[in-house]
C-alpha cells in the first residue's frame, strides 16, 4: 500500500504505481475508475437522451417540417467536422496506446494532435453558428431568414432550436474535454504515465468517444434529415 | 463478528478519531474524508431543512383563515420555495449524503469511498446549488411550484424561475456523484468475504437508490437546462407558439421526478431494516426478498411516471397503462412492510429511540403507501388530483416515511458519528411529539382533499377552516418536535455520556470499530465470515 504523494516539481520515478491509499490493490483502482467512468457516460448518454427524446417526439409530428430545413444546414462543414473527429478519436486511442507502452514522446504527440483535431473541430463549428446567426436562422434570437418555405417557418424554429442545443451541449463537452486533454499533457509532460498506471489516459479517452459518438449521431438526424427522404 | 467490545464509557480517553484527528476549517473545508464531509452535509442538509421549513411556517399561518394573510403571489411562492428546497436539497441529499455517506464505506469494510475527491466535490456543487435557491428566495422566490410546470416557468411566470432552476441543476450533479460513487463503492471496495448475499440491506437500499441517481437526475438536468434556453431566448420546444408541446415538459420531468420519489424513501426504508432487526434481536426476515425489492422499487420506478399526468393530457390507454404499472410498485413496498413486521414477530422488541422511529415510519409510510394506489387507480385520481389528498398522501410517504426513517437513523448512528450518547427522555418524548404534530398535521388534509379542497391556493371556503386550524395546530407542534432533537443533539456533542463502539449490541461492521471511528475506519481490513444481522440473545453480544 505505497503513500505516492509526490512534493510538486520533483520527479516521480518511472514506473510509479500512484495507487491511493484507500485502495488495497492498483487492479482494484483501475477497476473502480473503469466502472466509475462507464457510469458517469451513461448519466451522459441520458443527458443527451432528454434531447434525442424531444427531437424524435417532435420529429414524428412535424416531418416535413424538419425535412424542408436540410437545406439550410451546411452538409460540407458538417462532414467535415464529422472527418475531423473520426480522426482525433483514432488519435486518442493512439495516445492511450503510447502510455500503456510507457512511450512518452509519442503519447505527448497524440494528445498534442487530439487537441487539435478538437479545436479544428470548434472552429468550424463556430464558422456554422456564425452563418447562421448572419442568415437570421436562431430561434428566438434572430429569426428572419426562413424564407424559402414560409410554410413551415413556425415549425422548422423547433428543429432549429433543437439543433443549437444539441451541437451546443455537445461543443461545451469537447470544450471540457480540450481541457482534460491540456491536463493530461502537464502530466504526460511530467512523466506521470507509464505502463503501471495510465488511468486517467484511458478514463478521459473513454470520455472523448463518448462526445464523438454523440456527434455522430447528430450529423445524420440534424444535417441530412431532407437527404433521406 | 467475535471482537464484539464491551460497553466501557470511562476507560477512553480521548482517542484519536476522524474528528480530533486535525483541527481548523482548512481540515474541513478540504477534507477527502467521507465521515468528514458526511458531517458537512448534515449541517447543511439541515439548515436547508429549517430554511423550508420556515416557508412551510409562514404558509401554515396564512391557512389559519379562509381568506388568507398574505396575498396570492406571496402564498404561491412560500409553497413553491417550501417544495424546490425540501425536495432537492432536503430530501434527495437527506439519508444518502450523510448516513450513507458515514457509513457505506465502513459497512463494506472500506477506508473510505472510491472517489473521495469527487465525494468532496459533490458537497460543494450542492452548496453551490444552495446558495442559488437561497439567492432565488431572498430576491422574492418562484411562483411555479417546485415542478416548474411549462409554459408557465418559461414564459408567463414574472419570479426568480433561472436561478431556482440552476441552483436544482447543480444539486442535481451533486446527487449523480453521490450516487456514482456509491455504485463503484459497492462493487469494488468490498473487504474479503462480504458478499452481495451478506451485504447490510441499509448498503442493498443505497445501491438501488445510486442507481436511480445515476438514471435519473440527468434527464432531469437536460430538462431545466431546455427550460432555461427557452425562458432566455423566448422560444423553444415546450413554446406551444411554434408548435411545441408543454406536456413533454411534464413526461420529462416525471422521467425523473417520479423515480426521485423512490431516492426520497428507499434509504430509508434500508435504515428501517437495520433499526427493526437490531432492537428486535432478530436476524431480518426474508433478507433476499428486502434486498431485491429494492431493486424492483429502483426499476420499476422509471415505468410509472405518467401517473402525475392523468388528467393533463394522456391518451386513455397510456393512462391505464401507467395505472397498472404503478400498482405494481405497491408489491415490492409491501414485501418490505411485511417483513419487517415479520422480524418484529416473536423477536425480543425493546423501544428505543431509534425504534420508536421505525414504528413511526412502518405505520406512516403505510398510510402514505396505501393512498398512492388511490390515486394510481384512473378513475379515483380524476377526483383527488390537484387535492389536498395528494398533498397528504405524499407527506406520510415524505415526511412520514423519509424524515422518520432520518431521524430514526440519526439516534441509532449519532453514537458512531459522534462518540457521545443524547439524553433518553427527551429523545422518546420528541419520538412522541413528532408522531402526534405529523398525523394531526397531515391527517385533516386526506379529510380536505377528499371534501375537494384544492392544493395551492392561498383561501378556501370557511367551511374547511376547521380542519386547516387542526393541520396549522400540528405543524406547530411538528416543528417543536423538530426543534428539541436539534437541541439535545449539540448538548450532547459535550455532555452526552461516552457512547463507547456498541451501544446497542447491534450487528455489523460499523459497530466494532471505535466511536468516532478513525481516519481509515479499520486498523486492518476486516475479514468478513458471517451473514448480516446474525443476532443472537443480547447477553451473548454485550454480556
Amino acid at each position: 500500500m505505497a503513500e505516492t504523494v509526490v512534493p510538486a516539481g520533483t520527479e516521480p520515478a518511472v514506473e510509479e504505481v500512484h495507487l491511493r491509499h484507500h485502495f488495497a490493490t492498483p487492479a482494484q483502482q483501475m477497476d473502480a475508475a473503469t466502472l466509475g467512468m462507464w457510469t458517469f457516460l451513461i448519466t451522459e448518454v441520458l443527458f443527451f437522451g432528454g434531447m434525442f427524446a424531444s427531437y424524435a417526439v417532435y420529429r414524428n409530428m412535424y416531418l416535413d417540417a424538419f425535412a424542408s430545413t436540410s437545406q439550410y444546414m451546411n452538409v460540407v462543414l458538417g462532414g467535415t467536422n464529422t472527418a475531423v473527429l473520426i480522426c482525433s478519436s483514432l488519435t486518442m486511442v493512439l495516445a492511450v496506446r503510447a502510455a500503456q507502452l510507457s512511450n512518452r514522446r509519442h503519447l505527448i504527440l497524440f494528445l498534442i494532435l487530439t487537441m487539435i483535431f478538437g479545436v479544428a473541430f470548434l472552429v468550424i463549428k463556430g464558422f456554422e453558428y456564425h452563418a447562421k446567426w448572419v442568415e437570421g436562422l436562431v430561434p428566438g434570437l434572430h429569426w428572419s431568414g426562413y424564407t424559402e418555405h414560409p410554410e413551415f417557418a413556425y415549425h422548422a424554429q423547433i428543429l432549429f432550436f433543437l439543433y443549437f442545443c444539441m451541437t451546443g451541449m455537445h461543443a461545451l463537452h469537447m470544450v471540457v474535454g480540450i481541457g482534460l486533454l491540456t491536463f493530461l499533457l502537464v502530466q504526460a509532460y511530467r512523466r506521470v504515465f507509464n505502463a503501471n498506471y495510465f488511468a486517467p489516459v484511458e478514463m478521459i479517452g473513454l470520455y472523448w468517444h463518448f462526445v464523438d459518438i454523440v456527434w455522430i449521431f447528430l450529423f445524420p438526424l440534424l444535417y441530412l434529415i431532407g437527404h433521406r427522404r | 463478528m467475535a471482537t464484539l467490545a464491551q460497553r466501557s464509557p470511562e476507560v477512553e480517553a480521548e482517542e484519536v478519531n476522524y474528528l480530533n484527528v486535525e483541527h481548523g476549517w482548512k481540515s474541513w473545508l478540504l477534507t477527502t474524508d467521507h465521515k468528514r464531509i458526511a458531517v458537512l452535509y448534515i449541517i447543511s442538509i439541515t439548515l436547508m431543512f429549517f430554511v423550508g421549513g420556515l416557508m412551510a411556517v409562514l404558509f401554515r399561518i396564512n391557512l389559519l383563515v379562509p381568506e388568507g394573510l398574505f396575498s396570492a403571489e406571496t402564498y404561491n411562492r412560500l409553497f413553491s420555495m417550501h417544495g424546490i428546497i425540501m425536495v432537492f436539497f432536503f430530501l434527495v441529499p437527506s439519508i444518502p449524503a450523510t448516513l450513507a455517506n458515514f457509513l457505506i464505506p465502513i459497512m463494506v469494510g472500506a477506508k473510505d469511498l472510491a472517489f473521495p475527491r469527487i465525494n468532496l466535490l459533490s458537497w460543494y456543487l450542492y452548496i453551490a446549488g444552495a446558495l442559488l435557491a437561497i439567492y432565488a428566495v431572498v430576491r422574492g422566490g418562484v411562483d411555479t411550484g417546485w415542478t416548474f410546470y411549462a409554459p408557465f416557468s418559461t414564459t408567463y411566470s414574472n419570479s426568480y424561475v433561472l436561478a431556482a432552476a440552476f441552483g436544482v441543476f447543480t444539486a442535481g450533479f451533486s446527487s449523480i456523484l453521490t450516487g456514482l460513487n456509491f455504485i463503484v463503492t459497492v462493487h469494488k471496495m468490498r473487504a474479503p468475504g462480504m458478499t452481495w448475499s451478506r451485504l447490510p440491506l441499509f448498503v442493498w437500499s443505497n445501491y438501488a437508490t445510486g442507481l436511480i441517481q445515476v438514471l435519473g437526475t440527468p434527464v432531469l438536468a437536460i430538462t431545466l437546462l431546455l427550460l432555461a434556453f427557452e425562458r432566455i431566448a423566448h422560444v423553444g420546444i415546450f413554446d406551444p407558439n411554434i408548435g411545441g408541446d408543454p406536456i413533454l415538459f411534464q413526461h420529462l420531468f416525471w422521467f425523473y421526478s417520479h423515480p426521485a420519489v423512490y431516492i426520497m424513501i428507499l434509504p430509508g426504508m434500508g435504515v428501517i431494516s437495520e433499526i427493526v432487526s437490531c432492537f428486535s434481536r432478530k436476524r431480518i426476515f426474508g433478507y433476499n426478498f428486502v434486498a431485491f425489492s429494492s431493486m424492483a422499487i429502483a426499476v420499476l420506478s422509471f415505468v410509472v411516471w405518467g401517473h402525475h399526468m392523468f388528467i393533463t393530457g394522456e391518451s386513455m390507454y397510456t393512462g391505464l397503462a401507467f395505472s397498472i404499472l404503478s400498482f405494481m410498485v405497491a408489491v415490492p413496498s409491501a414485501i418490505k412492510v411485511f417483513n419487517w413486521t415479520a422480524t418484529m414477530y416473536k423477536g425480543s422488541v425493546s423501544f428505543d429511540t431509534p425504534m420508536l422511529y421505525a414504528f413511526g415510519f412502518i405505520g406512516l409510510f403505510t398510510i402514505g403507501g396505501l393512498t398512492g394506489l388511490h390515486l394510481a387507480t384512473l378513475g379515483t385520481d380524476i377526483a383527488t388530483h390537484g387535492t389536498y389528498f395528494v398533498v397528504a398522501h405524499f407527506h406520510y410517504v415524505m415526511v412520514g416515511g423519509m424524515v422518520m426513517a432520518f431521524m430514526g437513523g440519526m439516534h441509532f448512528w449519532w453514537p458512531k458519528i459522534t462518540g457521545r450518547m443524547y439524553p433518553e427522555a427527551w429523545s422518546k418524548f420528541a419520538a412522541l411529539i413528532v408522531f402526534i404534530g405529523f398525523n394531526l398535521t397531515f391527517f385533516p388534509q386526506f379529510i380536505l382533499g377528499y371534501l375537494g379542497m384544492p392544493r395551492r391556493y392561498h383561501a378556501y371556503p370557511p367551511e374547511f377552516q376547521a380542519l386547516n386550524v387542526l393541520s396549522s395546530a400540528g405543524a406547530s407542534i411538528l416543528g417543536i418536535g423538530y426543534v428539541i432533537p436539534m437541541v439535545y443533539f449539540i448538548w450532547s456533542l459535550k455532555n452526552g455520556p461516552r457512547a463507547g463502539k456498541n451501544p446497542w449490541g447491534a450487528a455489523g461492521l460499523e459497530w466494532q470499530i471505535q466511536s468516532p471511528p478513525t481516519t481509515f475506519n479499520f486498523d486492518e481490513t476486516p475479514v468478513v465470515t458471517e451473514e448480516a444481522y446474525n443476532y443472537g440473545p443480547l447477553e451473548e453480544i454485550v454480556g
